[in-house]
């Protein structure tokens, strides 16, 4: 095994790798195609601006999808969050009361859900999409149907301390979110907590039988990520210092697609926040990148899917075992690539 | 029932009963395991043999009755799968012992991490303790799975054996073994069974749940036989050989038996 080789397969255990490289691929592919957009930093400033809020909302249903479970409520969750940080700014001009109120609302949805699929065993698909519909109609009803603008935010502290603009240029929710990230991977990696969820995604009833309180468990993580997807919500609110009823509904199917194509499986057991991270800004990336490179409106749709579907592919080539089995797998299909990177027999047998 | 007057016992049930509802799961159960004794549960698919296992592990609490651990009463209302580790029982369960996607030191030490205050994993002991677990007690030698392997990397007997080697290093004075050996090739069954005889050596006691007389028979000192919700009879292994306890479980299964006082 030579070096190149050894440094490959490293890299290829390596959290998140695989869509790493497709975000370099399609940056690389943007600047060639549109290099007077892509070679500015604007561009990426804009990009900072706008994904954290689908990311942030991305990196919990990450963890809901590591215990075996889904959260089709969370975009209802951005806007009921929206709609009360609002409320309570214009009240009573407290954003940090409407902040903590925002939060708690958030957690309670997440507790509501929790509470249906770990109590009442309504399966998280059907429990979370009823929740989903109630709580825009909640946050329609309460709002009127009407947007509410609060451009006054903007001179408060909480406004420059969640988005503001570092040295006037780069937004500080970027920064919130990869924190987050960060914070969130050592609770799923190297907390009791977070092996709790990746053995109940694997399976519950080892779980259970292991001693771990799986509903316990369950209704927490709902919890946990109703109140991250408030932030979510916070963030999108704050940053465009309007809150309207619908915010958040365009962001279901691009967090569940940031997830999988960070590498996250659906299959439960295991979750790659690193992957929803880097996911999230191929996700957010693809449509002002597609339309900037001239080949027109029509083709966004198209190269998304093709992204996708090549990010999930890579994944599942790639598994765990990192460039070993995708360079195994290219030479099952007739290439003449290279020797496989970690040579361990692979003895299911034991014997 | 066995003589146990010079060694404690490390489980005893008095007057056991479960109820679902109306159905009665488990009626009357009376029996004892020595200190380092190996006892055979034997029962036909639905005896209630799954039954008495979760009772016993903590799953779920008894109607009524009393269950005594290494000679103490314990509480049925506070009884549970975390008590059940404290006071030294464990379980290897035939398909769900281990989480398949997770690495196997996490396996060691799922449901009691070693941590820091604030519940952050202490990675580095936990992997050297495994490592010593793996080595050591189950014998896994340079076959290129480590700590960091994840589940599904092993054979079925190897899963078995890490769930027992599991249960050994956290001092349980009673291995409960349900059905460790349901689909696995004879060679792993082989594995597992001298798994087992390691239990009886280092002086443990445990329950062989299993319906293969064969594996049963070789490795129990006694053989409970469970029908019905009823432990029907109990049969030191001295007493019999395993053609005839094959017979009787054979006559018993066809009604030709009435209750056997033990």
């Amino acid at each position: 095994m030579n070096r190149a080789t050894r440094t490959l397969a490293f890299q290829g255990r390596l959290e998140g790798f695989p869509i790493a490289v497709v975000l370099a691929v399609l940056y690389g592919a943007f600047i060639l195609s549109a290099p007077e957009v892509f070679s500015g930093y604007r561009i990426y400033m804009s990009f900072f601006q706008t994904v954290p809020p689908m990311l942030v909302a991305a990196l919990g249903l990450t963890l809901v999808i590591t215990a075996g479970e889904i959260d089709l409520s969370f975009p209802a969750v951005i806007a009921l969050s929206g709609f009360v940080f609002t409320w309570v700014f214009r009240a009573i001009h407290s954003p940090v009361i409407g902040f903590l109120g925002a939060i708690a609302a958030g957690a309670l949805v997440g507790y509501v859900n929790g509470f249906m699929v770990a109590r009442l065993r309504v399966p998280s698909i059907m429990a979370t999409l009823a929740t989903q519909f109630f709580w825009y109609g909640v946050t329609v009803l309460l709002a009127g149907g009407l947007q509410i603008n609060i451009e006054d935010v903007i001179a408060t502290t909480t406004h420059a301390l969640f988005v503001g603009r570092l040295f006037g240029v780069f937004p500080v929710q970027a920064l919130w979110a990869l924190g987050l990230t960060v914070f969130l991977w050592f609770i799923l990696n190297r907390h009791r907590f977070g092996e709790a969820i990746m053995f109940i995604g694997d399976n519950a009833e080892v779980a259970r039988v292991m001693g771990i309180n799986v509903e316990a468990t369950r209704i927490w993580l709902f919890t946990i990520h109703g109140a991250i997807s408030a932030f979510a919500g916070l963030l999108l609110t704050l940053e465009i210092n309007v809150f309207f009823p619908t915010q958040g509904q365009g962001m279901l199917l691009a967090a569940m697609a940031a997830v999988f194509i960070g590498g996250t499986s659906i299959a439960g057991g295991q979750g790659v926040l690193v992957g929803t991270l880097f996911g999230s800004y191929v996700i957010g990336s693809l449509e002002a990148g597609v339309v900037a490179t001239g080949i027109g409106g029509y083709w966004v749709q198209l190269v998304e899917g093709l992204v996708m579907a090549a990010s999930v592919i890579l994944n599942v080539i790639m598994g765990d075992e990192g460039i070993s089995a995708l360079s195994r797998t290219a030479r099952r299909w007739g290439w003449r690539w290279q020797e496989p990177a970690i040579g361990k027999p692979q003895d299911q047998d034991g014997a | 029932m066995a003589e146990s007057s010079q060694a404690r016992t490390s489980l005893r049930m008095i007057k056991i009963e479960k109820y679902f509802g109306s159905v009665c799961a488990l009626k009357d159960i009376n029996f004892e395991v020595g200190q380092n004794e190996i006892v055979g549960l034997i029962g036909d698919n639905g005896a209630g043999k799954s039954t008495l296992v979760k009772i016993l592990t903590g799953v779920f609490p008894p109607t009524s009755g009393d269950l005594y651990i290494a000679d103490q009463k314990v509480d049925a209302r506070s009884y549970s799968v975390k008590k059940a580790h404290t006071l030294g029982i464990e379980t290897v369960y035939q398909d769900k012992s281990l989480g398949e996607k997770q690495a196997m030191w996490r396996n060691f030490f799922i449901g009691r991490e070693l941590t820091y205050p604030l519940g952050f994993l202490k990675v580095r002991a936990e992997k050297q303790i495994a490592s010593d677990i793996m080595i050591n007690t189950i014998g896994f030698r340079g076959k290129g799975i480590g700590v960091d392997s994840k589940a599904s990397k092993l054979s079925g007997g190897e899963r078995q054996g890490v769930a027992i080697g599991r249960a050994m290093h956290f001092e349980a004075n009673l291995i409960i073994l349900d059905e460790p050996t349901v689909a696995l090739s004879l060679k792993e069954v082989r594995k597992v069974l001298n798994f087992v005889h390691k239990i009886k050596e280092a002086g443990k006691a445990s329950i062989y749940i299993s319906h293969n007389i064969a594996d049963v028979y070789e490795i129990s000192d006694r053989f409970l036989v469970i029908d019905r919700g009823e432990i029907v009879a109990s049969i030191e292994k001295a007493k019999i050989g395993l053609k005839e306890l094959d017979e009787f479980l054979l006559e018993y299964s066809h009604g030709l038996k009435d209750k056997v006082q033990p």
